[in-house]
């Protein structure tokens, strides 16, 4: 399984195997890492799953979706390596991943 | 106690049932007030989760029921539009003669645009500031409440938390803050419900709204350093700066009811609700970090505003119907936030659900609710101060319902604190 490391805003670390064919934002939520809210429950509806993707990961996680990009622009705190993690799916090419919590999920 | 008796819920559903279906109609204001409208939903949710109404107080409109369903409508803004020339948010159209523009009644971009210009007062580092200051006003009034005699929770906890919390974001003059309230209960105010007799003596009362903050308004947009309020922040902004009178007043009443109403009725329907289940409120007591659920809960629970308007822009088929270009689409989060397919027995509360911030009360997508996250921590540190003084709080009659099918909210309901 691909690990992830989940880094909360306060600089806390989470390691954690996330299953191929799940979403990012669900390995935060089935580990109950604390930082991603998810209140949607992974519809890309609300922006509560907001990430900073590690610089070496942001071409492997691939390009915001349209949808994503307009939640992500109500978003605080928004910059070029956010994404909403309910819009990242685990493939194995993600194994090593990190990512980084905002202050707080809106 | 006297409860909703069983009577009139059965009554209620007998009803439900009864009528033909086509002739279903669940947006009356009387059974809002009533809390009879639960078996409407109900039924509507398992044999016509996408409903017409070809005939009511408020014109034809179709009735979205089914959580999803509402989530797919929400998510939808390039079909389904907010637009206040179109009618607007609610299930009631705008007045042509009395439009009131505001972010929420817009679409992209100029939504888009307004909304962040009032969205970075409940940044996350804006709410850290305001945390303080919500806490010492909440050790104000819980800890001021009379114990051993009757009183109003509505007027004396939560009102007064949510109106000083609404004139501190604006900066308002705050012996005046009770006209915050007044502003927030006329504005959706039903003519002749209780609040105005007439939507002239509404409109006369909103133009008193606009006309005081004005005033705030010119005495705060010269000032070289703005102030961290509402009004300095929209006088300030190169986007909002020149928004018309009308526009000016529209905003206001967006902010006014999305920062007081809301949370008010949440503060009292959280009471309510453990009154209903005694047995969660034990929970809670035995386990005060359970908050961090019970908060959304609640506002599930509860949801506030019973529900969102959108006008369809295009055709389009949805749930098996046939939407058509100008049709008026109401999503029920009341009904949504009850539905059994989604929300495992929706109609308790239950304090530790998992998943329990996957509510439909603030909405999703492009609109959903910006002081979301300002609303739960009111909520949390409320109960927070009544738990940690230990305080029985005992519901001593059914509340006071407001008669409307938008604000699901509470007028009065008389308390005790057990001594």
């Amino acid at each position: 399984m691909p690990s992830i490391t989940y880094i909360e805003h306060n600089g806390t670390k989470h390691t954690v195997d996330v299953p191929v064919g799940s979403s990012v934002m669900r390995g935060a939520v089935d580990n109950n890492i604390p930082g991603i809210d998810a209140d949607c429950g992974g519809e890309c509806a609300c922006a509560t799953c907001h990430v900073h993707v590690d610089a070496a990961w942001l071409a492997a996680t691939g390009a915001r979706t349209a949808q994503e990009e307009t939640m992500l622009s109500f978003a605080n705190g928004t910059e070029d390596d956010s994404r909403l993690s309910c819009q990242i799916d685990v493939t194995p090419a993600l194994d090593g991943l990190i990512v980084r919590m905002p202050a707080g999920q809106h | 106690m006297n409860h909703v008796s069983t009577q009139t819920i059965q009554d209620a559903r007998e009803k439900a049932y009864a009528t033909p279906l086509a002739e279903l109609n669940p947006a009356q204001p009387a059974m809002f007030q009533a809390n009879s409208f639960w078996p409407t939903f109900e039924r509507l949710r398992r044999e016509d989760p996408v409903h017409y109404t070809a005939d009511s107080e408020f014109g034809p409109y179709w009735s979205i029921t089914k959580y999803k369903d509402i989530m797919a409508v929400d998510t939808n803004h390039a079909v389904f539009s907010s637009e206040a020339s179109l009618g607007g948010i609610t299930i009631r159209d705008q007045r042509q003669n009395f439009p009131l523009p505001m972010f929420i009644a817009m679409d992209p971009p100029k939504h888009d645009a307004q909304r962040k210009v009032v969205s970075p007062i409940v940044a996350p580092d804006n709410l850290v500031k305001l945390e303080a200051t919500i806490r010492e006003r909440a050790e104000a009034i819980i800890g001021g409440l009379p114990r051993g005699e009757a009183f109003d929770w509505v007027d004396r906890v939560s009102i007064e938390l949510t109106t000083q919390m609404l004139a501190t974001l604006f900066d308002f003059p705050f012996q005046d803050r009770r006209k915050l309230t007044r502003w927030s209960d006329v504005a959706t105010a039903v003519p002749g419900g209780g609040i105005v007799e007439t939507e002239e003596q509404r409109q006369a009362e909103l133009r008193q709204c606009a006309a005081y903050f004005l005033n705030l308004w010119n005495e705060r947009i010269n000032l070289d350093t703005p102030g961290n309020d509402l009004i300095s922040m929209l006088c300030h902004s190169p986007v909002t700066r020149n928004m018309s009178p009308q526009e000016f007043l529209g905003n206001l009443i967006l902010l006014i009811v999305g920062g007081n109403d809301t949370t008010r009725n949440s503060l009292t329907g959280g009471l309510y609700a453990f009154s209903q289940f005694p047995e969660q409120f034990a929970k809670l007591r035995a386990n005060p970090a359970l908050l961090d659920s019970a908060v959304p809960e609640i506002i599930r629970w509860q949801t506030p505003l019973a529900h969102m308007r959108r006008t369809a822009l295009s055709d389009i088929e949805f749930g098996g119907r046939q939407i058509r270009a100008g049709d008026r689409v109401v999503m029920w989060y009341v009904s949504g936030n009850r539905d059994e397919e989604v929300i495992d027995r929706p109609n308790e509360l239950i304090i530790d659900r998992p998943r329990a911030r996957q509510h439909l009360s603030f909405g999703f997508g492009i609109h959903r609710c910006v002081g979301n996250r300002l609303a739960e921590m009111q909520l949390r540190i409320v109960w927070e101060e009544i738990l940690k003084r230990g305080l029985e709080i005992e519901v001593l009659d059914e509340p006071t319902r407001v008669f409307s099918t938008f604000v699901k909210g509470y007028a009065s309901m008389p308390v005790r604190i057990r001594t």
